[in-house]
């Protein structure tokens, strides 16, 4: 288990090291003089000079790249040029936010998927299938900047039972949650019936079967409950795409996360900004996916034991 | 029409568009003032955006756009992917060792979040969407024909052109890609799925193309304002969108089972 855990951290930390120099690099891509994009071209020549000195541009692109670095390890993300505040807190004040939308749409993703796929399994073949996994591939085809716009049409406008957008109380976390959950569950249905169909043929529930227990009883105990482990993986690798989204969701409900903050980011030109919000949803995505990984290996003698074998 | 045939007809219907757009009798940019946020009439069968300009026009206008867009983001995708993954597992080593840890920091990224960035940050342009959905595109196509070329180069006639003195790179044109070009086709199918999606998302987000072009994303967008008086606005470039996304989707996994390709990106 020991070995397990020291190589999938160091091979993190690896990714770690390499998202942070893709992200270091996203401001070499400024079209022209990035100071004079953000300053704007009335800005005094000993302002940008003192923004370039501060975002380091007039050294070498390797002491760049160390500087950055050696910050990033104290913790130290910059200064925000739009909010004129350290980069640090203004994500702190927006973390809770996209953690309580993912933690929300997960569990609608969730909620969706298992009777989704349990009923594709179940009655493989049938009607119930195919209309099972014909909404999952819809679900996959609906981008959330159209899912968004029509649940806030149909809810809010016309029904007039939810908040259009902002954050104010649980209410205002149904319509991003779903829009979120939506695509996320329908991979995860997919992913649930062929799980389901490999367990079923298993002479555990053949044993089940025999003993007498009930068709609902053999699937939700024996079956789903082994069927389990891989979508705890799937969700984990799914996660990224749902925080990509979020980007998007977030900013078609005024949801006051990270998100919104990226997108702001970039309208205001605040690059050192934007850089910070990719890198923690990035190493957020990825320190998600190590947990997982090592929960897995806990729960799942085969994996850390064919690791040492 | 048969649901068989529902895919190809979609696509078909799309590429009409996008090839045959600008030589029809279209007037995206028309303003009529006395129709904005028109319904459906007869002069434009979609009803009317917030300027007042036809939706059904623009809409075409839009099918240009997410076209190409998917065509060139996928083929240079393929062509950078598969060059840097075909030779990276072929040739192995320290070359590998790289191109794998790059690959595994290209996917620790969230795609979407990437190319908003990369496009957030080079402005808004056609150009700029291409090449923002490139530098995430090319990876799935680069681990996909890493683990193809790595199942085959071992095989007899590989070993055999080895021996006989081919070129690395005629090995890998000639003898392996043929072979790997099945797995590859169907990455395709999904690649460009995503792009549509892509590219109307940063249009969405007004990082795409920029007006008076038109992109089904930004339509969507301007709508946003309008959806209580006129819903229509909305309505039809996802629906578009959806179709076009579900139909290339569902060829997809077709090809899939036709050609007998088990693997799939997650």
């Amino acid at each position: 288990m020991l070995n397990y855990l020291v190589s999938r951290i160091i091979s993190a930390l690896i990714v770690i090291l390499g998202v942070t120099c893709l992200v270091f690099l996203l401001i070499h891509f400024v079209p022209g003089d990035p100071v004079e994009m953000m300053l704007g071209e009335s800005a005094r020549p000993a302002d940008r000079e003192a923004l370039r000195q501060a975002l380091g541009l007039d050294q070498p692109v390797l002491t760049q790249l160390t500087q950055y670095l050696s910050r990033l390890v104290q913790f130290d993300l910059g200064t925000s040029i739009h909010y004129r505040q350290p980069i640090s807190e203004i994500l702190a004040q927006r973390i809770p936010a996209t953690a309580q939308l993912a933690v929300v749409s997960i569990v609608v993703a969730l909620v969706i998927a298992f009777p989704l796929g349990a009923i594709a399994a179940v009655r493989k073949g049938t009607a119930w299938d195919h209309t099972a996994m014909g909404f999952s591939m819809l679900g996959v085809s609906i981008p959330n900047f159209w899912m968004g716009p029509l649940l806030i049409m149909i809810f809010s406008l016309w029904l007039g039972l939810l908040p259009v957008s902002g954050k104010d109380g649980f209410n205002s976390l149904i319509l991003p949650a779903i829009t979120l959950g939506t695509a996320m569950a329908a991979i995860l249905a997919r992913m649930i019936r062929s799980t389901l169909l490999e367990v079923l043929n298993e002479d555990y529930i053949r044993t089940a079967r025999a003993k007498g227990l009930s068709e609902y009883q053999v699937i939700r105990r024996h079956g789903l409950r082994n069927a389990l482990l891989p979508v705890i993986t799937l969700v984990g690798l799914q996660l990224g795409t749902l925080l990509g989204g979020a980007v998007i969701t977030e900013t078609v409900f005024s949801w006051p996360g990270v998100g919104q903050l990226t997108i702001e980011a970039i309208q205001t030109r605040d690059y050192p900004l934007v850089q910070a919000c990719v890198l923690l949803i990035s190493l957020s995505y990825v320190v998600v996916n190590v947990i997982t990984d090592i929960i897995y290996a806990a729960i799942d003698p085969r994996i850390r034991l064919g690791d040492e074998a | 029409m048969s649901l068989k045939s529902f895919p190809l007809f979609i696509i078909l219907v799309w590429a009409v568009f996008a090839i045959f757009g600008p030589f029809m009798p279209l007037d995206p940019d028309a303003i009529d003032l006395h129709k904005i946020l028109h319904g459906p009439d007869m002069d434009s069968l979609l009803g009317y955006d917030d300027l007042g300009r036809p939706i059904l026009d623009r809409m075409i206008m839009g099918a240009q756009t997410s076209f190409i867009v998917a065509l060139w983001v996928t083929s240079i995708s393929m062509l950078v992917g598969t060059t840097i993954g075909a030779s990276s597992a072929y040739f192995g080593g320290w070359f590998d060792l790289i191109i794998v840890r790059v690959i595994d920091v290209f996917l620790a990224v969230p795609g979407i979040l990437l190319a908003i960035a990369f496009a957030g940050i080079m402005g808004p342009g056609i150009e700029n969407v291409v090449i923002a959905l490139s530098i995430v595109g090319w990876v799935g196509f680069a681990r996909l024909s890493r683990a193809q070329v790595m199942a085959l180069k071992h095989r007899d006639h590989v070993q055999a052109a080895v021996s006989l003195g081919t070129g690395s790179f005629t090995i890998i044109r000639r003898h392996l890609l043929p072979l790997i070009s099945a797995p590859l086709i169907v990455e395709s199918t999904f690649s460009i799925a995503g792009v549509v999606i892509a590219e109307a998302g940063l249009s969405f987000l007004g990082l795409g193309v920029q007006p008076p072009d038109a992109s089904w994303g930004s339509m969507i967008r301007d709508g946003t304002a309008y959806m209580l008086v006129a819903p229509h606005m909305v309505i039809s470039p996802g629906i578009a969108m959806i179709l076009i996304v579900l139909a290339v989707n569902l060829l997809g996994d077709r090809l899939r089972d036709t050609l007998d390709v088990r693997s799939r990106k997650q």
